[in-house]
């Protein structure tokens, strides 16, 4: 059972490239942690930093409370799992399990009950002696699993595992790595590119961008309140939707956001949500709605017309123009598109009928809305 | 689909090859499966005199594996000769990675099996062989991170052996490694290998005398004396500059030419401190390469190079007079070399690369010598090695491994 904390860790090359600039984060004990975030956002330097295989150049590593910065991987006691996927087929399951411990000169008896512990764990007791040409794809798979869990290590680090794989067996070993993590208990960090994965295995998600956390939250956080424009953005498929609006008064404690020639009306809970919207009276900002929260439910509307129909079986995605300039996060802040209009996707029931080139009302669901400040990227909430 | 493809007049026949069916059902002349421990389909081709293998993996790592042979070689690495690449094929089918078989290689399965002609010290040779890899593929900052026998093929060295790299896949290019890259390395390839030995020890398969677990954890000792040799600071007094020769001969010995040395003066300028920066591999193989136009592997071109020297001091006894090196190698190449090889019939000659059959020759007739109690000459050595080794040793142009 152990903690990793990251305090001011940073990381930069000789040539002055800044990695990471100084980043904070802490894994209680047992969690799973994803750090995600686009190519070159320094996810899988912090993993090697943490690994051991990069040199810290500024902060503090602490496995359980101790600093480990000058150690090499050995001594760290984590294990980087899915190096190889490689099983030796002369060998039994409980030998390929077990092998390596012999250069540790554990003793017989502790590896005999090494090896039926995690067995046991890893649903394999009843295989223990055959070879790998009599195992399952998933068997197999957790046998390799098995020769990193034997170790025991205090953290189990995984960069981009299923990357190799085909979708459906991505989707497939996902929910095997999440059930044998949580089984296990043993404290986590993954790192991934896809939002996706992050989303369903996580019980914390890290954003980073540039080297710097965006955000650190539930995934379900992520996605409802996200912190800024750019985890607005990168959470969720399809992505969030953002256009450029302007915030005016309505009546009494309502407001008021114009999305292009188009007025919505917040009122009650949803104006009280978005309390920090009375600051930019007058002012323009970044409206982010995700397609579920244009459709079939809410209390405001816009009109928009049908590009394109995308018939996914359980959903319809209907890709819109609306006459409203794009806005989205980039490297040194927030993009305005120059074109007036824009590209939205609503997700509607897969029963409704419309098609290319209708004209659609679409309903806004105002509780679901979010606002981000257009120079900052900064969430816009309760002030 | 996209075929890019090298030295395209060579390997032209690749072109034909049925890239919009899935390797595994490809059924084309020349065509075989290759056993052994892989990840994805694995198949050989055999077009005339050159033989491929053929890997299907997904079309990012056949791209990244195809950039980092190319960079391997270019580093001048022992790697597997990368042929072409393709990828976006139909149907969303993974990509091929084409390279070009390594003639007169060994699987280390048949090495470590004791089949063929028998190496002695089989396991420090060959440990000695993946470390001596390990450390030239750190020095150039490549991270393996699957070092192990099945991802590395063996070629005879004169009684030594000399590795090389064929799977990269997980692999890394960096401008230098740290030290943690390098232990994580040095510990995935011990287990790697260890797993390797015990697979085939439990097969039955392993050639008695060598220990697994010994031979396993002996890689990290053969790693970290070679590194340090390669890489170590020395420092000494100001008046013992003969300590740099003394530092370049060892890395001779080794097989090793620094190809840039940094000499820095302490504070007080009392002392010396040697570094070498840029260390290259096959100091012998080159100086044989310059002196013949003979390739060899770096054992096999230090023992010609002996034969050579031994050679040149016949001759200049022989003659009174001192011959330059050159001359002598020329002359080497015609008189003893050549001679040696045209002894030996086409069919045979073969089954070994030219100048490991003339080391063994050489061996033979130190064998022939002992037993006679004098010098055996080379006709006689030649024909009594073709007799009684080459012509029932198998043949290893191209050799596949069995099935597991």
């Amino acid at each position: 059972m152990s903690t990793l904390r990251l305090v001011n860790l940073q990381k930069r090359y000789e040539n002055g490239f800044e990695a990471v600039p100084g980043l904070d984060l802490e894994i209680h004990d047992g969690e799973f942690l994803v750090l995600v975030g686009p190519s070159g956002c320094g996810k899988s330097t912090v993993l090697r930093m943490v690994a051991g295989l990069e040199d810290i150049t500024g902060g503090d590593l602490l496995i359980d409370d101790v600093v480990v910065n000058g150690m090499g991987p050995q001594q760290r006691d984590i294990a980087m799992v899915f190096q190889s996927y490689a099983l030796y087929p002369n060998m039994t399951v409980a030998d390929n399990i077990a092998f390596a411990m012999k250069l540790r000169k554990t003793d017989k008896e502790e590896i005999k009950a090494k090896v039926a512990e995690v067995a046991e764990l890893l649903e394999l007791t009843a295989v223990l002696d055959r070879k790998p040409g009599q195992l399952s794809g998933g068997q197999r798979q957790r046998v390799a699993m098995g020769r990193a869990i034997v170790r025991n290590p205090k953290l189990f680090l995984m960069d981009e595992p299923l990357s190799n794989l085909d979708a459906k067996l991505r989707v497939q070993t996902r929910g095997e790595i999440s059930k044998l993590q949580r089984r296990l208990g043993v404290t986590t960090m993954y790192v991934t590119h896809d939002q996706i994965e992050a989303m369903t295995m996580g019980d914390r998600v890290a954003v980073l961008r540039r080297g710097v956390l965006m955000q650190c939250a539930s995934p379900a956080e992520l996605y409802q309140s996200p912190q800024n424009l750019f985890v607005g953005q990168f959470i969720g498929s399809p992505s969030m939707n953002v256009v450029r609006g302007s915030v005016g008064n309505g009546d009494g404690d309502d407001l008021t956001v114009s999305i292009g020639s188009q007025l919505i009306t917040l009122t009650g809970e949803a104006a009280h949500r978005l309390e920090g919207l009375r600051d930019y009276i007058g002012r323009d900002i970044a409206i982010g709605i995700r397609s579920e929260a244009l459709g079939d439910d809410g209390t405001a509307s816009i009109n928009v017309e049908v590009d394109l129909v995308e018939m996914l079986g359980s959903e319809l995605l209907v890709h819109c123009t609306i006459d409203a300039p794009a806005v989205r996060a980039i490297d040194s802040g927030v993009e305005i598109s120059d074109q007036p209009e824009s590209s939205i996707v609503a997700s509607l029931d897969p029963r409704n009928p419309v098609k290319v080139g209708d004209r659609l009302q679409l309903t806004v669901d105002t509780l679901r809305m979010h606002a981000f400040d257009l120079e900052s990227g900064d969430a816009i909430g309760r002030s | 689909m996209r075929l890019q493809l090298v030295k395209a007049a060579e390997h032209g026949a690749v072109v034909n090859w049925p890239f919009d069916q899935p390797l595994a059902e490809w059924s084309i002349e020349g065509m075989q499966k290759v056993a052994g421990l892989h990840r994805h389909v694995v198949r050989m081709v055999e077009v005339g005199q050159t033989s491929y293998v053929v890997k299907e993996l997904p079309d990012p790592l056949a791209e990244r594996e195809w950039r980092l042979l190319r960079e391997l070689a270019e580093a001048g690495l022992p790697t597997a000769e990368v042929v072409g690449v393709v990828t976006g094929r139909q149907d969303e089918a993974d990509g091929l990675l084409i390279t070009r078989h390594l003639d007169f290689s060994l699987p280390y399965r048949t090495l470590l099996a004791g089949r063929g002609l028998r190496i002695p010290y089989l396991g420090e040779r060959l440990l000695d062989a993946l470390a001596g890899l390990l450390v030239r593929v750190h020095l150039a900052g490549f991270y393996w991170g699957d070092c192990s026998l099945s991802n590395t093929l063996f070629r005879r060295d004169a009684g030594a052996l000399s590795a090389y790299i064929i799977d990269v896949e997980t692999g890394e290019r960096h401008e230098q490694l740290s030290s943690g890259q390098r232990q994580l390395d040095l510990q995935i390839a011990t287990e790697n290998v260890l797993g390797g030995l015990l697979d085939l020890q439990m097969g039955g398969l392993l050639s008695e005398g060598i220990d697994p677990v010994e031979t396993a954890l002996a890689i990290e000792q053969s790693y970290e004396r070679l590194w340090l040799e390669l890489t170590g600071i020395d420092e000494f007094n100001a008046d013992e500059t003969f300590r740099v020769d003394q530092r370049l001969r060892r890395l001779h010995d080794l097989g090793f030419d620094a190809a840039e040395l940094e000499l820095v003066t302490t504070l007080d300028s009392s002392r010396l401190r040697l570094v070498p920066r840029v260390v290259e591999h096959g100091f012998h193989a080159q100086k044989l390469r310059t002196l013949t136009g003979l390739e060899a592997g770096e054992n096999q071109a230090r023992r010609l190079l002996n034969d050579i020297s031994r050679y040149k001091a016949v001759v200049e006894k022989r003659s009174g007079c001192k011959v330059i090196e050159s001359v002598a190698a020329t002359r080497w190449l015609e008189e003893r070399f050549e001679r040696a090889l045209a002894g030996i019939p086409a069919e045979l000659a073969s089954k070994l690369e030219p100048a490991e059959l003339y080391h063994q020759v050489l061996e033979h007739r130190w064998f022939l010598s002992e037993r006679a109690g004098g010098d055996v000459g080379i006709d006689e050595t030649v024909a009594s090695y073709v007799a009684d080794v080459l012509t029932n040793a198998p043949g290893e142009q191209m050799v596949t491994p069995d099935e597991p």
